[in-house]
């Protein structure tokens, strides 16, 4: 049976209490000014290779708003909107993709652990981390984010089964934006949606509608609080697509048409949000520009603080490798710290 | 005191952890209800119960991936993987995750994860399951790699390895799991990692080896004292971190060293054994650092000559008279 992508703004819906439509925009728009400004942040030289989201701030944005506190996301690399949402600073998301190591110790307060650069692997650990909370009694739930490419690796089939097989309070997030770089859906596997499998592992697979906020949250909620009360884990597919490029080193016109992407422009996440607030009178030109002075003010600080940061200290390199440093990291140490190489004291 | 053999001086450890911290955590596959394969988790689940060790589907990556999540949520998960060289579907995990999370989380995310394998040849196992893969846990930074070679070290070594704030591989030799019996202590206690041991002393040359080739050092070194040659034996027991000084002082003092392992010679871990002797002994040495170790080839699951592969007291002792007659 062909699932139903969940959608509400398609409608006209509005099934949430204006505060929290609210919040949601607010996120989502306050992701959006990120990354453009990271864009621009890297083609001055200013960031390392960056992986926008842009597109896929629903999705990212409705999952996080929908944990609470003491919850764990657990992140691949386009999930910076994810992880704003989640209360990473803007400062130490700046660090992190100007691959500077102030940025890579996320603050103990945050929960969230490091962006995954390989595909996948994140999927089994999440489900461990989220069993390790079931051991201590402390009951938070982990979501946790792949693409539809990555749903093609081994670990995301061994994760999934690990997680319906010991009932993990997991919330599996596939963001399908139709592309694993280059390669399209159709070339990735033979499934419609990618949920359908989750009924091969005994799991709910539920499809929304990625670019509907109100979709992407309310699902998200129901997971969450199914994994909350022991019902475990759920996959949940959003339909999306990355507006931008794979990285700032990628040239997506070599896969993909003008108009295809002039066609999920017009389906903006924050756009169709937008309009709905509006139809309600609850935003307007006005509000938007004041939230805009508001974001440029943020930016700037934070911005600031990222560029204080000092240099980092030749001697981190062979620093926290382990907790205590053995013989051979200890002779580099020594040497690295006095700004020589470990072959110029022996 | 009494005399266990590898297998019930682990399964001790293992249950002794699981008694004194709650956070420890024993799983695989077949560990549970079974006992594990070789029985080293047998009667744990039902003392400590199925959610202390309990088994988990038939997928390696996804056990360190469950053991990585595990221990950055506070627990402390001890993983066993069945056989060494069924590893190898778990290396993403193991090469990108387990030996870095430290360093990229700059600090944040330690994890004290422990993976038990057995590994190692001598007893006709089927294909695939007598490999040695060591020098490739040793080759990933952030990880360290213990190799016991007796009951009584294996349970200490066990316990400091299962305390320890990093993850431990500890990789149990097949052929010691019955084949070594040894007097072991009663009780918890913990035997330090990063320690190589000097097992008997003499002038002649130094053999070094760890695990399962330490029995086989300590066979040449008795049939080379009926010849008047006395050699030291020295038994590494912790690859990462390595015990560099104890290392070199005991080949200083020799001036011979012949490094012993049953994995594979090309890159095996022996050849880092070489390394470290040339840059930190090299004035002492009266002949070269010879490698008596596994063929390049690999493991040979053909019974009739698979004893041929792995090296015995005759081809350490053959290795030593090149040694002494260089």
């Amino acid at each position: 049976m062909k699932p139903k992508v969940v959608q509400y703004l398609e409608e006209g819906e509005f099934p949430l209490a204006e505060e929290e439509a609210l919040r949601l925009y607010r996120a989502m728009r306050r992701a959006r000014f990120f990354d453009e400004k990271a864009l621009t942040l890297q083609r001055q030289g200013r960031l390392g290779v960056y992986a926008p989201f842009m597109g896929q701030e629903a999705a990212q944005v409705g999952v996080a708003l929908a944990l609470e506190a003491k919850d764990w996301v657990v992140p691949s690399y386009r999930e910076s909107a994810l992880l704003l949402a989640r209360g990473l600073p803007i400062h130490t998301l700046i660090l992190y993709w100007r691959a500077h190591p102030a940025g890579w110790r996320f603050p103990e307060g945050v929960r969230a652990v490091n962006p995954y650069i390989p595909i996948a692997t994140q999927i089994p650990q999440a489900v461990g981390l989220a069993l390790a909370g079931r051991y201590r009694g402390e009951n938070w739930v982990v979501a946790t984010s792949i693409g539809d490419g990555g749903t093609s690796e081994g670990d995301f089939h061994e994760g999934l089964n690990f997680a319906a097989v010991f009932g993990a309070p997991v919330v599996f997030l596939v963001q399908n934006n139709g592309y694993a770089i280059s390669v399209p859906r159709s070339k990735q596997m033979r499934v419609d949606y990618i949920a359908r499998r989750a009924e091969g592992y005994g799991m709910p697979g539920v499809v929304v509608d990625g670019n509907d906020a109100f979709a992407v949250y309310l699902e998200a909620k129901k997971a969450v609080e199914r994994a909350r009360k022991g019902e475990g884990p759920t996959l949940l597919e959003a339909l999306t697509y990355r507006l931008a490029p794979h990285t700032t080193s990628d040239d997506p016109s070599r896969y993909r048409s003008k108009e295809e992407e002039e066609a999920w422009r017009a389906k903006d996440p924050i756009l169709r949000l937008r309009k709905a607030l509006e139809e309600r009178g609850l935003w307007d030109e006005e509000a938007e520009r004041a939230l805009l002075l508001e974001l440029e003010e943020e930016f700037q600080r934070e911005l600031a603080l990222a560029d204080e940061a000092p240099e980092p200290r030749p001697e981190e390199i062979v620093e926290h490798v382990y907790k205590e440093m053995g013989p051979d990291q200890k002779r580099a140490w020594e040497a690295l710290r006095r700004g020589l190489h470990v072959e110029e004291v022996e | 005191m009494r005399v266990l053999n590898m297998v019930q001086a682990i399964n001790e450890a293992l249950d002794l952890a699981l008694a004194r911290d709650e956070r420890v955590l024993v799983f695989g596959e077949d560990v549970g209800r079974l006992g594990g394969v070789f029985r080293v988790t047998e009667g744990l689940q039902a003392k400590r119960g199925e959610g202390r060790v309990f088994d988990t589907p038939l997928a390696e990556s996804a056990i360190l991936g469950l053991a990585i999540g595990l221990a950055m949520g506070g627990m402390r998960p001890v993983a066993e993987i069945q056989f060494a060289g069924f590893l190898y579907p778990a290396l993403d995990q193991i090469l990108s995750h387990l030996g870095r999370w430290r360093h990229r989380s700059r600090g944040r995310v330690g994890l004290p994860v422990v993976v038990r394998a057995p590994y190692g040849g001598g007893v006709h196992t089927p294909e695939q399951h007598a490999d040695s893969p060591e020098a490739l846990l040793a080759h990933t930074p952030g990880v360290k790699v213990v190799i016991p070679s007796s009951p009584d070290r294996a349970k200490g070594l066990l316990l400091s390895a299962i305390e320890d704030e990093d993850p431990v591989f500890f990789l149990e030799a097949i052929k010691l799991y019955r084949g070594a019996r040894a007097e072991v202590p009663e009780g918890y206690y913990t035997l330090p990692l990063g320690k190589a041991r000097v097992l008997r002393e003499g002038k002649a040359a130094t053999l070094i080896g760890y695990g399962g080739m330490v029995e086989v050092m300590l066979e040449a070194a008795e049939v080379a004292r009926k010849e008047g040659v006395e050699v030291t034996v020295v038994d590494l027991e912790t690859l990462v971190p390595l015990d560099e000084e104890t290392l070199l002082e005991a080949v200083r003092a020799t001036g011979r060293a012949i490094v012993v392992y049953e994995a594979m010679r090309t890159g095996g871990f022996g050849a880092e054994i070489a390394a470290r002797i040339a840059e930190g002994a090299i004035d002492y040495l009266q002949a070269p650092v010879l490698r008596v170790a596994g063929y390049d080839a690999p493991y040979p699951p053909f019974s009739a000559i698979e004893h041929l592969y792995r090296p015995n007291a005759r081809r350490v002792l053959a290795a030593l008279r090149k040694a002494l007659t260089y």
